[in-house]
């Protein structure tokens, strides 16, 4: 399996993903330019975090126009893993691939710390290399986290089991305490309807080997390699 | 009427217009004025403080490069080397916190990429007055939420700082900002100006009215007026700034230039004097050629800009088609706005007209130095005869510790180190609150790299010339306590205004106690910045507050060390003395309402010796935690690492014969940590101790969940860990929410 860190200017957990997939996973990975306007070769696509185009007019809302994203979009129509993390979910967003927007954090302050999750799902090609309703620990590092939708989103997400990690507490409880930016029904990471799209606010890149507090990050990593693998098989 | 004088406005005196004058054997016009003023000005030529600055040991095995470059550079081995510098943005932040705070961040970070360094930690150093008061709330809020939001766009970690609340900076808030950069020792660029006609590039932002004087206004006292000099304070772009830095490094990575400059404090002036300066050359700009983001700008405020995210380069023969591709891939905008000459001449031209032409030494080192009056303050007299037996021994100790860790000053900053994203680029192995120090990991290596800041302004205050031992023996304690050897030193130095004997014999104080310490702990210092005129309205001085940046290296870094308590049954003991100093302690101040007292004894050649043990200890694994004494003493340094641990501790104390006992629990002595150990390993530190001359004390057991403390047998201290997590966990929360 061959991964692709896209690169907008101003992104920086570019360097960070490209790490862990070639460092810790062991596995192909190279940089795309936001200028590419073709996506060839590669299996599955990572969006990083960071402040693309500076976070200028809304976070995301100029990346979306970037000459790659219309390839980016066909990728995932033809069915290949993509996921965004931070502001590559927040440009996923913006891109329409994923439902819902965000918010600024309820704090209205940036909040970087080490948050709990609940995986709600086992059934995709992300998670599917946690129990559900695990209890995994990631960092979060935003000021625009707070996820919204509108109630019958919100309830199709719901239904169609699209709803991939929420915030908790070390119980698992998705208590109000322990949702550190105001998202609606604790939401931290959500899938498209066909699965192949995760969009997430925490960061997997940074909890990915255990010198650096925690290794549940590299699983969703390992998960996309080994959903790949059993796809050829 | 009497005559205009204009240089006064710009901050020259007249004595130093006469020196311009004899110098240009004419009047200058008033670009050329404007340049002297700027170059002349504390900020850029440390005409105050160059005499004291000479007193820094520069020299070690490691240093690569020493004060005079944009940052000092240090060789940690296999190749590789540190490059770091800390700088001040303190009169800016006053006036208008956000911006001034970013913009601080913005320029000490192209100190550090100008060198070829990528960028790899940010830390800071902030002092306000006291949380009660909505301004200060404010200015914390304001400065916080700038550091935060520019290191963050950057993408580059913000893994370590110290806050303090006083009066003393009431009005005149201080913000340090320190970054370290990695780089490959022989890409260290260095800013040398090329051969006559090269080039010189102007990169980055448009240039517009923004921070027009800033230098200036940086080297004077803030007054009512200041205010007004808002416009005198930049804004910032971090984005404008990744695309720079990216660009930048990827120039330098392709070995494509042969000189850089930033463009900090007094702008272009300054950039293109120093890269002339150092090259020996002359050089000849035409400001038409400036790209510009407003109309109808003189030459005067083009030269005098302080607009942020620009850089000067002197591209290598043959490299100006990639460099200018590379610039368009990142989509910045770059041109030619002039070339070196040899008649060692500033030549700035509007078109074919010359507007301003001054001898480039004589911006750069023909500015007066002023060897100022020193005088021994009465207060200081005062504090070392103060009698602190008239200080009660009674207490309450358990209120005590609580009020202890609810001081802003001691309590966790977990509420400021949260805004800032301090684990970007996967190398942050110590986070902020665990440890003495951060740890950031070197890919690729097995090494590590830690990193602090320090200051006790009030022990400066009392005593700067023990103060400033203070600071540098507290930076290299808290690396050690880390795991880390010490490599060398970067400072700020902020103090009031020089002109007043009481604040010269301050610096001049500090400024020995730091060079003195620095040579005993064998910690040169690489790079710096002075911060003059910190006074507040009624002319008060700051507490004279010589902030130590440091950094040392961890050779094996899973050997790194962290402050909190690990596993019950452990052994908890003292390496140092055990010692009643109330001098200058928070203690002092919180619970009896004085700040003043003789310093307790410091000596640079015991912090050496502690530190040797503490290393040796650690090389054998023998330590589980390590945490220093300070604000709070050996009580609050227990807590800490209790809550840390989320385990309690056992202690028993028993005095000496005249010990005070509120000294022993709260007092600051430095040169002393707790250590925790497996007990089977008692024997194999007190024998090291022993060797190492270093006093040891076992003092207690990790166990339970309460601290309590017991001395001479009476149990003084019994607390919650829940409570007391809770208390120093949320001190700074619930005043700034």
């Amino acid at each position: 399996m061959r991964f692709g860190v896209v690169v907008f200017p101003g992104s920086n957990c570019d360097a960070d993903c490209y790490y862990v997939i070639d460092q810790v996973l062991k596995a192909a990975v190279e940089f795309i330019w936001h200028k590419e306007t073709e996506i060839k070769g590669f299996d599955g696509l990572i969006l990083p975090g960071g402040f693309s185009y500076g976070d200028y007019l809304r976070t995301g809302a100029i990346a979306r126009f970037s000459p790659i994203m219309q390839s980016v979009s066909d990728f995932a129509d033809r069915g290949g893993l993509v996921i965004g993390i931070c502001n590559g979910f927040q440009i996923l967003l913006e891109a329409g691939l994923l439902p819902g927007a965000m918010l600024r954090n309820n704090s209205l302050r940036f909040s970087c710390l080490p948050v709990n999750l609940k995986v709600k799902t086992d059934q995709s090609a992300f998670t599917g290399g946690f129990e559900a309703d695990e209890v995994i620990a990631l960092p979060i590092a935003h000021g625009e986290g707070n996820y919204y939708c509108d109630d019958v989103t919100y309830q199709e997400l719901l239904d169609f089991d699209q709803i991939a990690f929420t915030y908790c507490n070390k119980d698992g409880l998705e208590t109000p305490g322990a949702n550190p930016n105001g998202s609606r029904g604790n939401v931290a990471g959500i899938l498209n309807r066909e699965r192949n799209v995760l969009g997430m606010m925490p960061h997997p890149e940074r909890f990915s080997e255990g010198i650096l507090g925690g290794e549940d990050g590299a699983r969703i990593f390992a998960s996309m390699l080994k959903s790949f693998k059993e796809g050829l098989g | 009427m009497t005559p205009r004088k204009p240089w006064r406005e710009m901050g020259l005196t007249d004595s130093e217009y006469d020196m311009v004058l004899k110098i240009m054997g004419r009047e200058p016009n008033r670009v050329e004025l404007g340049l002297f003023a700027v170059m002349w000005s504390e900020h850029c030529g440390y005409k105050n403080s160059r005499p004291l600055l000479k007193l820094f040991p520069t020299d070690g095995p490691r240093v690569i490069e020493g004060p005079g470059e944009n940052a000092g550079v240090v060789d940690i081995g296999d190749g590789q080397a540190l490059v770091f510098k800390i700088e001040s943005h303190n009169h800016p932040s006053a006036i208008e916190p956000y911006q001034g705070a970013a913009t601080g961040v913005g320029g000490i970070v192209r100190d550090i990429f100008t060198m070829g360094a990528r960028p790899i930690a940010l830390l800071n150093s902030l002092r306000f007055g006291t949380l009660d008061n909505e301004r200060n709330r404010y200015l914390v809020r304001g400065v916080v939420a700038g550091i935060g939001d520019y290191g963050n766009c950057l993408g580059i970690p913000t893994v370590a700082g110290e806050v303090y609340f006083h009066p003393s900076y009431e009005g005149n808030p201080l913000v340090n900002a320190m970054c370290v950069g990695l780089v490959n020792t022989a890409e260290v660029i260095r800013a040398i100006a090329g051969e006559v006609g090269k080039p010189l590039l102007l990169v980055g932002a448009k240039t517009g009215r923004d921070g027009i004087h800033g230098a200036t206004f940086a080297s004077e006292e803030l007054s009512a007026e200041s205010e007004s000099r808002r416009p005198a304070v930049q804004v910032g772009d971090p984005f404008m700034e990744k695309l720079l830095m990216e660009a930048c490094l990827e120039l330098i990575n392709e070995d494509l230039v042969a000189g850089m400059q930033d463009l900090g404090a007094a702008g272009l002036t300054s950039s293109v004097a120093e890269t002339a300066s150092k090259g020996g050359c002359g050089v000849v700009i035409d400001v038409e050629k400036v790209l510009r983001r407003e109309e109808g700008m003189t030459p005067y405020e083009v030269m005098l800009s302080e607009s942020q995210e620009r850089m000067l380069i002197i591209p290598r023969e043959g490299a100006a088609d990639r460099i200018q591709e590379i610039f368009d891939k990142w989509g910045l905008d770059a041109s030619i706005i002039g070339h070196i000459t040899d008649n060692g001449m500033f030549t700035i031209q509007e078109g074919d007209q010359i507007v301003g032409e001054v001898l480039v030494k004589a911006l750069t080192d023909m500015c007066p130095v002023y060897h100022r009056e020193s005088r021994v303050p009465d207060y200081y007299t005062r504090a070392r005869l103060f009698d602190l037996e008239s200080i009660p021994h009674e207490l309450d100790y358990n209120n005590t510790l609580c009020d202890l860790l609810n001081v802003p000053s001691i309590a966790s900053k977990k509420w400021i180190y949260q805004q800032y994203d301090h684990q970007i680029m996967t190398n942050t192995v110590v986070v902020p609150g665990n440890g003495d120090a951060a740890v950031l990991r070197i890919k690729g290596t097995n090494k590590g790299v830690a990193v602090t800041v320090d200051c006790n302004s009030r022990i400066c205050y009392l005593d700067p010339y023990k103060g400033g031992m203070w600071a540098v023996c507290e930076g290299a304690r808290n690396l050690a306590c880390s795991g880390a050897r010490p490599l060398a030193i970067t400072n700020c130095l902020n103090f009031g205004s020089p002109e007043k004997p009481d604040v010269y014999w301050q610096m001049d104080q500090a400024v020995r106690g730091m060079a003195e310490a620095a040579r005993v702990l064998q910690t040169p210092v690489v790079s710096g910045n002075v911060s003059l005129y910190n006074e507040t309205r009624g002319g008060k001085a700051i507490y004279p507050t010589p902030v130590v940046g440091m950094a040392g290296l961890l050779t094996d870094v899973s050997k790194r060390l962290e402050m909190a308590f690990q596993d019950p049954g452990d052994y908890i003991l003292l390496l140092g003395e055990v010692r009643d100093d109330i001098g200058g302690s928070e203690y002092l101040c919180l619970a009896h309402g004085v700040e003043s007292g003789a310093v307790p004894d410091i000596d640079p050649a015991d912090e050496a010796k502690l530190i040797e043990l503490i290393l040796s200890l650690n090389e054998k694994g023998l330590l589980k935690s390590c945490h220093d004494i300070s604000e709070g003493g050996l009580a609050v340094c227990l807590a800490e690492s209790a809550i840390k641990g989320n385990i309690g501790a056992e202690v028993k104390l028993a005095l000496e014969p005249g010990q005070r006992c509120d000294g022993v629990v709260f007092g600051e002595a430095p040169s002393r940590v707790v250590v925790s150990a497996s007990p089977q390993d008692l024997d194999g530190i007190s024998a090291k101790g022993k060797e190492l001359n270093v006093p040891v004390t076992v003092i207690g057991k990790v166990v339970g969940q309460y601290l309590e403390m017991a001395v001479d047998d009476q149990v003084i201290i019994r607390q919650e860990i829940g409570k007391l997590a809770s208390i120093w966990g949320r001190a700074i929360e619930c005043q700034m929410d």
